[in-house]
């Protein structure tokens, strides 16, 4: 009805109320926000990486590299393992999450057995074992993951990845990074502003698997190059991408045992890692170096030989020092992905954006300048059809419909991006909309001989259900934008859909309240957007 | 002053006879809708790095300088990474093209690392040209590419599903077929507007074109609400005069609207910059098309199929209104 009602009032009002107070704090600069008192609101727009500049990157778990890598140590424990343990084997076949032991002596199956199940370790968090032992027949036996721990590898590599990456990326002092899964496998990785993203990518491409093993001396490099690489052992190239290395599989230390890891330097001054280990570490190495005297070992990380140093003498104080050609900042780097920890997979990069922060800015000034004269052009338009009363009053609606999109996404922190921008314009196109539909209805329903007073109402009326079938699709599209878009297009279904909502409340109540306070005072006799001649 | 408000002069009634010349328009919407179809195979879209994988980088230098395309596309080409394409544009701060910018596409060979691929490009770029900004860059892998274009086109097949069971729901079910034409035509157009322009289809496009379904849908459903409503009011009427009556109604409506809406867009294509160019020129055809089609292919449709009349007046309530000035 269109009658002075108290409550559409109070609504316009509050509303109008707390959308200035929401959309405010945009008005101001960081640094005045921060000493806004407590009870304010303090947040602003939340600008895309379109906006703002930053980089994106898509990362993938490679999960299966890592169940191989981790069906790979498998066999390497079994490998050691019988040999302690003096057993024979014919072979050992690699399966799906495990390995089978073909013992030469079937009558040793059971010492086979009893010398695999050391092998399980203790039990997890959840009280079950990782591994399981079970005999397959005779003089065979199987050591595998258990099918519970094969199925949480792939999300438990996620989560210690994403922790692994945070950690990084925060030694970067990048300023509010987001770190997110997104389906079973990726990771989204959103840094903001004046990142710098090869350094960026540099530092999250890095496993960073730090392993300390021994070199192979009883066989010869020469002929593991020319193919005859020995079981237990494995061929590796030097930090150059040059020198090769036969290395023994088994790992004497890993990165895992390290506690903290610094810049240091070496004897003549240059750039050395110095690293420390922990109790467990520290043992096995001190174990390991007495054990070797006089023999290389090397250093690899992430699969290439960093240095391969003799050892003098059993090392037990646990701590050590890596020497290599590092440059100051090459150093640094790896003492934060060492201290950071070792991502249990590797990840690769499968989509990544970069926007410059200047590029940001120049996209913010282009589409506030679009915006305004897009709304400016509205304006014009609006008073120009429908005359200063009902133009004016779209044009009120209008205006609190922009305060009231700014506040709602300012709540809400939806990200802003350049197409929400094109989305925020078109969403005033389309408030305007609902006006035109009601005067439009008004004036038919004035032609028709009704009264001022009923054709504005019948105008309201009649209108409403057009207006809510028009924007619910437009809520459907966005929805499903929403649903199947990616980054940016989700903005714009956000944007699309706060808009929807402002714009039906703010130009139909809008409306209602401004024309019901002009027939309340003017008392028209006729209405001024009818047809003048009859 | 007369002429304002300008609705006053614009006729409030008018009598085109739309559904005469529908037979016409069939015709043409065909023939466009037939030749869009085509274009997006032969020649086909231009797909932008979003579906098709490979990596976007937007090159500057300092305003004034240039950068000569010729020197990069051939140190670029060196590199053997399949067809690379390297265009100037406009400077993002001035909206200028003074050929101090320039966006270079290329693909990731398979089995390369992405980051290996866009260092070594990088270095080919300085060793042509000298030290140039690097503002934007995307490199989008084919897994990613595969599924963001999956992704794509099930969005757009869902949101017409979608529309053709709320017009189904809200209506009846030819008038969702109406609608459902209606938003083919615009879709298959502003698809083959794409092509002829070669604007790039990427993901803020698929935006673009749902944003056009969801404005087309707007536009047609205010007019199957009036030719609902005056279906009920004219219960004798035939058909023809009936949808003829509606259209010219929401005629009014109709232009002002979509005027708003193309004038706000034309706004966003000239001084959007480069970024939301194609995207704002493809919302503005979708927009005119979608007014063309709720006027020329909904309705037309609704006539074709014919509508149970008796069905609608059931719920009707006889509404005595006078339109005592139509002939």
């Amino acid at each position: 009805m269109i009658q002075l009602s108290r409550w559409k009032v109070i609504l316009v009002v509050l509303s109008l109320a707390f959308g200035v107070l929401l959309a405010f704090p945009n008005a101001l600069s960081p640094a005045q926000r921060a000493s806004l008192p407590g009870w304010l609101p303090k947040n602003a727009l939340n600008l895309g990486l379109d906006l703002q500049g930053g980089s994106y990157l898509l990362l993938e778990v490679d999960v299966d590299a890592m169940r191989t890598k981790r069906v790979d140590n498998l066999i390497e424990d079994i490998r050691v393992s019988m040999r302690e343990a003096g057993i024979a084997t014919n072979q050992i076949v690699r399966e799906q999450g495990g390995a089978v032991v073909v013992v030469s002596d079937p009558s040793r199956t059971d010492a086979a057995y009893e010398a695999l199940r050391a092998l399980i370790g203790p039990a997890a968090a959840g009280g079950v074992a990782e591994r399981q032992v079970t005999r397959v027949g005779e003089g065979r036996v199987r050591l595998a993951f258990t099918e519970a721990t094969l199925n949480s590898m792939g999300a438990t590599a996620v989560d210690q990845s994403i922790e692994v990456v945070r950690r990084r990326i925060d030694s970067l002092g990048t300023r509010e990074p987001s770190i997110t899964r997104q389906g079973a496998e990726r990771i989204v990785v959103q840094a903001p502003g004046e990142s710098d993203p090869a350094a960026l990518e540099r530092v999250i491409g890095q496993t960073a698997q730090l392993t300390f093993q021994m070199v192979d001396q009883e066989n010869s490099v020469q002929d593991a190059v020319a193919g005859r690489v020995p079981p237990d052992a494995q061929l590796l190239l030097g930090a150059d991408g040059v020198t090769p290395y036969l290395v023994k599989k088994r790992v004497l230390v890993s990165g895992e045992n390290l506690t903290r890891a610094g810049v240091g330097a070496d004897q003549s001054g240059r750039p050395a890692i110095d690293f420390r280990f922990d109790g467990q570490g520290a043992r096995r190495f001190g174990e390991a170096t007495a054990a070797n005297v006089g023999k290389p070992f090397a250093i690899i990380l992430d699969g290439k030989v960093i240095s391969a140093p003799t050892i003098n003498g059993p090392i037990t104080g646990g701590t050590g020092q890596i020497t290599g050609n590092f440059s100051i900042q090459e150093a640094s780097e790896l003492v934060n992905l060492l201290n950071g920890g070792a991502l249990p997979a590797p990840l690769t990069v499968e989509e990544r954006r970069t926007v410059t922060a200047e590029l940001g800015a120049d996209a913010v000034k282009a589409g506030a300048l679009s915006t305004m004269i897009g709304f400016v052009i509205i304006v014009l338009f609006m008073l120009l059809a429908y005359g200063f009363l009902f133009g004016g009053i779209s044009v009120v609606g209008l205006i609190l419909n922009g305060i009231l999109i700014v506040a709602a996404m300012s709540l809400t922190q939806a990200t802003l991006t350049l197409p929400g921008i094109a989305g925020l314009i078109l969403t005033f196109a389309v408030a305007v909309d609902a006006n035109v539909l009601i005067y439009e209805r008004m004036r038919d329903e004035a032609r028709a001989g009704r009264s001022v007073i009923a054709s504005m109402d019948a105008g309201f009326n009649k209108a409403m259900g057009t207006i809510i079938d028009a924007n619910l699709t437009t809520l459907v599209a966005a929805a499903i934008m929403f649903i199947f878009g990616a980054g940016p297009v989700r903005g714009f279904a956000w944007t699309l859909s706060i808009g929807v909502f402002t714009s039906v409340f703010s130009s139909v109540l809008v409306a209602q309240v401004l024309l019901a306070y002009w027939l309340k005072y003017a008392k028209p006799k006729t209405l001024p957007i009818a047809e003048t001649v009859k | 002053m007369t002429w304002w408000p300008l609705i006053k002069v614009l006729p409030q009634k008018t009598n085109f006879h739309f559904v005469k010349y529908a037979r016409y328009a069939a015709v043409l919407s065909i023939v466009l809708c037939t030749a869009a179809i085509v274009s997006c195979f032969y020649p086909g879209l231009n797909m932008g790095i979003d579906f098709r994988g490979g990596a976007s980088m937007e090159v500057a230098k300092p305003a004034g300088q240039t950068i000569d395309l010729e020197a990069v596309r051939s140190s670029v080409g060196n590199l053997e990474l399949g067809d690379v394409g390297v265009q100037g544009i406009a400077r993002r701060d001035t909206n200028v093209e003074d050929g101090s910018t320039a966006v270079l596409r290329f693909q990731i060979p398979n089995g390369q690392d992405q980051t290996t691929v866009v260092n070594q490009v990088e270095g080919a770029i300085t060793g042509a040209v000298g030290e140039v900004t690097y503002s934007g860059v995307s490199v989008v892998g084919s897994k990613v590419s595969g599924e963001l274009f999956t992704s794509g086109i099930l969005a757009l097949g869902v949101a017409i599903a979608l529309m053709f069971a709320y017009i189904w729901f809200r209506f009846e079910p030819q008038f969702g077929f109406g609608a459902v034409a209606g938003l083919l035509h615009d879709v298959i157009l502003t698809f083959g507007l794409i092509v002829l322009f070669k604007l790039e289809f990427s993901l803020n496009m698929v935006a673009a074109i749902l944003t056009v379904i969801g404005y087309s849908m707007n536009d047609t459903v205010v007019v199957f609400d009036r030719l609902r409503e005056n279906l009920r009011k004219y219960k004798t009427m035939p058909l023809r005069d009936v949808i003829d009556l509606s259209l010219n109604e929401t005629l009014s409506r109709t232009i002002i609207t979509g005027v708003t809406a193309v004038m706000v867009l034309a706004a966003l294509a000239f001084f959007g910059g480069e970024a939301l160019f194609g995207f704002s020129v493809a919302l503005m055809f979708g927009i005119i098309v979608g007014t063309y089609s709720s006027i020329y292919v909904g309705a037309p449709i609704i006539l074709l199929w014919g509508v149970k009349r008796g069905e609608i007046n059931e719920d009707a309530k006889p509404v005595k209104l006078g339109m005592a000035s139509r002939p």
